[in-house]
């Protein structure tokens, strides 16, 4: 089929051989599980367990709050140890809350596991909800709640359903091996998710470096006519959603908008299979593909991991190291994240634990910005990333805005190619940080301000009220004193007359 | 054990850096400067050594008096690629302090005093060069015929002392004269016809291979132009500037040639005379003084063509290039704050693409 450009982009070395082809391997259950309670982007799940609670596998343990959101299930049978905070898998290295499960090693399901003979008999709605009651999240890392995004028939008029097998992060293989070892339930995962989406398209790209993926999803698809195939080249960041729908389709998402803004819709390989396992067996999100890999791991793998694992225990069942890492990351080296520590549980997002060596991460000390202008090639997003480099180093985070600061999706191309090693992105994340905390000040600023003046105007009220109360029982009392007056002096005078009578009488 | 300092992606890096950038420069240079050197002999290889000791002595220097620390910026080979430069557009037997002046305007004046490596809006090496050539027009106009190292004619190291220190004297005098491009300006000012004129005086095979009169570095086209190509196959520089100087100078020297054959020498003379490879492929491409954006480097590498042209063929100077480099330098903000890249999602003026007519069911 045919395949658009996008401009910008850069070719880093994939890496992928280390784990590429490797099956996928369930990790043995271990001792024990951490489950956070915010795996997803929205609102934190709540807790509907107890300590010392006894929990069957798929069992919901936490219940979602609010429409953007997700609940969250028990990985394994077995006993509620814990239900505090626990270091979250984020590089703040902040805790979380998180549901400490300890297995019972019988690995028993919940009774009320049940799938659905026939999801394209379900309506729209239906399946959403029922993926929505599995807790599917994007699973290449953006975590955004699947069935929200399975909604949005309602609200847009949608036509293509796109799968993202780009997987264009160097050295993670999660989705190739899956697309290798199971095209048959993905794609049944991608027809559901088409019938709820009612778009009568669907392109699985796949970046050219993955042939055997390629080769098998093209055999599960051949007996669907509405499913296309494509190979797309490799180049990073082919995955991020709006390029990929670019590349694809030729139409631009509009700045700011969404891709359903084109009538398009993204969801990866991972979270198609997810839908397939809950809707087909009601098995809810309880594991996920993770590779564990990088320069500096003895044995590399792709891993089947319960939601909560430690990261220690993947690193120990993947033979720990082969030499001390420099970085350890969550995700791909391009836009992981640092490891806090290995304490830290395996999240529904979490698709790499990468152990990366000195000569993998090739740091070098920043030098001044020759305007060489590589970063401005390799930006996918048209931005001139060493103009915004500039404002921000001088504090100009307006100018730096205008100039497209929120147009950048912080790929790290432009950070990838600097000859001076400019640490670009940080420079935009710490913007882009800075402009949400301002807008968030600011906003507290004119809430405290109309709160202040309304609490003036209601002061003022009251005052006026009260003065007003004041002086109409000022006047009243003095109504009323000048009409007990008025009686007084009616009387008086008459007291008087007779004073004065009786004086003038005793004068007399 | 592992970091556990903050640190942001990417965590994998291109093989690339700045000081690699300026070693391949260099490297790509190396063939057509040996050429210089052998061909000008002891006298060329002088004025080479002292340019680039001068260059970086007086980077050192800057350095001290600013108070910023002196091994990374001595260590990225800037200051000496500039000296580099700037001595391959010398006349090769020019005295040794046209060469320590040269790097001392190109170092202090051209580079430091903007604040260093990626602050000057002017390329160093031209403007020493510009600044050189207003100066002192006699020391910069001296050519001499190629007298390779070693051959009967070529001056012995003792003398070439002597040359470096008082000037080009006698003896040494009857081997000076003009440059094929000085010559060509004069001709067409006695009103010569340039179809009889041209061939003979301007073997272009020879200028090719670079044994002409001319800039200690800048005779060898052939040389140069490999070594441009050597960068862009390293990806040290983009195809654009080279590209869009060389058809700069060639597209009006084909048409005016085919115009009038009698007034205007053809595109292969331009090609290969005075320092337009150079200026395409390693002087153009300085990344500081030129723009960011694809766009913006074809208008500026456009602008530096004509301009070599223009002035080489109605200008008052027979040579035109550094000119034509500091002119585009100097419009190098504008170009860039003109010439920017569609950002993706938005139109030409920023404002985001429109939405789909049918997609959004509530806006109708």
């Amino acid at each position: 089929m045919r395949l658009f450009r996008i401009q910008g982009g850069v070719h880093p070395e994939d890496r992928k051989g280390l784990a590429a082809g490797r099956p996928i391997e369930p990790l043995p259950m271990p001792q024990l599980l951490h489950i956070p309670l915010q795996q997803h982007i929205g609102a934190i799940a709540n807790p509907l367990v107890q300590r010392r609670q006894h929990v069957a596998k798929g069992e919901r343990i936490a219940h979602a709050q609010g429409p953007v959101s997700a609940p969250i299930h028990a990985p394994t049978s077995g006993r509620i140890v814990g239900l505090g905070l626990y270091p979250a898998n984020h590089p703040s290295g902040l805790s979380v809350r998180t549901i400490t499960l300890q297995p019972d090693g019988k690995d028993r399901w919940h009774r009320r596991i049940e799938g659905v003979g026939d999801p394209f008999a379900l309506d729209a709605a239906e399946v959403a909800k029922r993926v929505a009651d599995a807790g599917i999240v994007g699973m290449g890392g953006a975590t955004f709640p699947a069935a929200v995004k399975l909604g949005l028939g309602q609200r847009y008029t949608l036509t293509t359903l796109v799968i993202n097998g780009s997987e264009c992060e160097p050295y993670l293989t999660c989705d190739d091996q899956l697309m290798r070892e199971e095209p048959d339930a993905i794609l049944d995962g991608v027809r559901i998710m088409a019938h709820a989406l009612g778009v009568t398209r669907v392109i699985i790209g796949i970046e050219g470096n993955k042939p055997e993926a390629i080769g098998a999803i093209s055999r599960a698809a051949a007996q669907f006519d509405q499913i296309e195939v494509a190979t797309l080249p490799m180049r990073y960041p082919m995955g991020s959603e709006k390029h990929l729908v670019k590349t694809l389709t030729g139409r631009e998402t509009p700045a700011r908008g969404l891709t359903a803004d084109i009538g398009v819709v993204v969801h990866n390989p991972a979270t198609a299979f997810a839908v397939h396992e809950a809707l087909r067996f009601g098995r809810p999100l309880t594991s996920r593909v993770v590779s564990v890999t990088g320069g500096a791991i003895n044995k590399p793998r792709n891993l089947r991991v319960p939601i909560g694992t430690k990261v220690e225990d993947l690193i120990e069942h993947c033979g720990r190291f082969r030499e001390e890492p420099q970085r350890l990351i969550a995700g791909g080296p391009m836009m992981g994240q640092p490891l806090p520590e290995l304490r830290v549980p395996v999240m529904k997002g979490t698709n790499g634990i990468l152990a990366l060596t000195a000569a993998e991460v090739g740091g070098q000390t920043p030098g001044p910005c020759i305007r060489c202008g590589s970063c401005v090639t390799a930006c996918p997003c048209g931005l001139v990333p060493l103009t915004m480099a500039a404002q921000v180093r001088a504090g100009n985070l307006d100018a730096a805005a205008s100039a497209g600061l929120m147009d950048c999706i912080g790929c790290g191309s432009c950070a990838y190619v600097c000859p001076a090693h400019l640490p670009l992105v940080q420079f935009f994340s710490h913007a882009k940080g800075e402009l949400a905390a301002r807008g968030r000040a600011k906003q507290k600023q004119s809430a405290t301000k109309r709160l202040a003046e309304q609490r003036a105007q209601r002061l003022e009220a009251q005052k006026r009220a009260k003065r007003e109360a004041m002086a109409r029982r000022k006047r009243e009392a003095e109504a009323k004193q000048k009409a007990e007056a008025g009686a007084n002096t009616e009387r008086l005078p008459k007291a008087g007359d007779s004073a004065n009578a009786q004086a003038l009488a005793e004068a007399g | 054990m592992m970091q556990h300092t903050l640190v942001a992606s990417p965590h994998a890096h291109a093989p690339v850096s700045i000081a690699r950038s300026m070693r391949l420069v260099m490297l790509a240079l190396v063939p057509a400067t040996l050429l210089g050197l052998w061909q000008f002999g002891w006298p060329a290889i002088l004025l080479f050594s002292v340019t680039l000791a001068a260059a970086l002595l007086f980077e050192a220097a800057a350095l001290l008096l600013a108070g910023k620390p002196m091994r990374p910026s001595l260590m990225d080979g800037s200051a000496l690629l500039t000296g580099w430069l700037l001595a391959l557009t010398l006349p090769p037997w020019a005295p040794w302090w046209i060469g320590v002046l040269g790097a001392l305007i190109a170092i202090v004046v051209g580079k430091q005093v903007f604040g260093g490596l990626g602050q000057n809006l002017f390329n160093p090496a031209m403007v020493a060069r510009v600044a050189l050539l207003i100066s002192f027009p006699l020391e910069m106009t001296q050519w001499v015929a190629p007298q390779p190292l070693f051959s009967q004619q070529a001056p012995g190291l003792l003398a070439a002392f002597g040359i470096s220190l008082h000037g080009i004297a006698p003896p040494w005098d009857v081997l000076s004269g003009a440059s094929i491009l000085g010559d060509l300006a004069m001709e067409v000012q006695q009103g010569v016809d340039l179809t009889n004129m041209a061939p003979s005086l301007f073997p272009a095979v020879n200028a090719a291979f670079g044994s002409i009169p001319g800039s200690l570095g800048e005779t060898s086209a052939i040389l140069l132009l490999l070594g441009g190509l050597f960068l862009i196959r390293k990806r040290v520089i983009d195809w654009v500037i080279p590209t869009a100087v060389l058809l700069g100078v060639l597209v009006p020297a084909t048409l005016l040639h085919w115009l009038d054959p009698v007034r205007f020498v053809g595109p292969l003379i331009h090609l290969t005379a005075g320092a337009t490879v150079l200026t395409a492929f390693f002087i153009a491409t300085d990344p500081v003084t030129s723009p960011v954006s694809r766009a913006g480097q074809l208008v500026f590498g456009a602008g530096i063509g004509l301009l070599i042209y223009l002035i080489r063929t109605f200008g008052a100077y027979p040579e035109g290039a550094a000119f034509a480099v500091l002119l585009m330098n100097a419009a190098t903000p504008m170009i860039d704050h003109y010439l920017k890249p569609r950002v993706f999602g938005r139109d030409r003026r920023g404002r985001p693409l429109p939405v789909a007519e049918d997609a959004a069911k509530e806006r109708g």
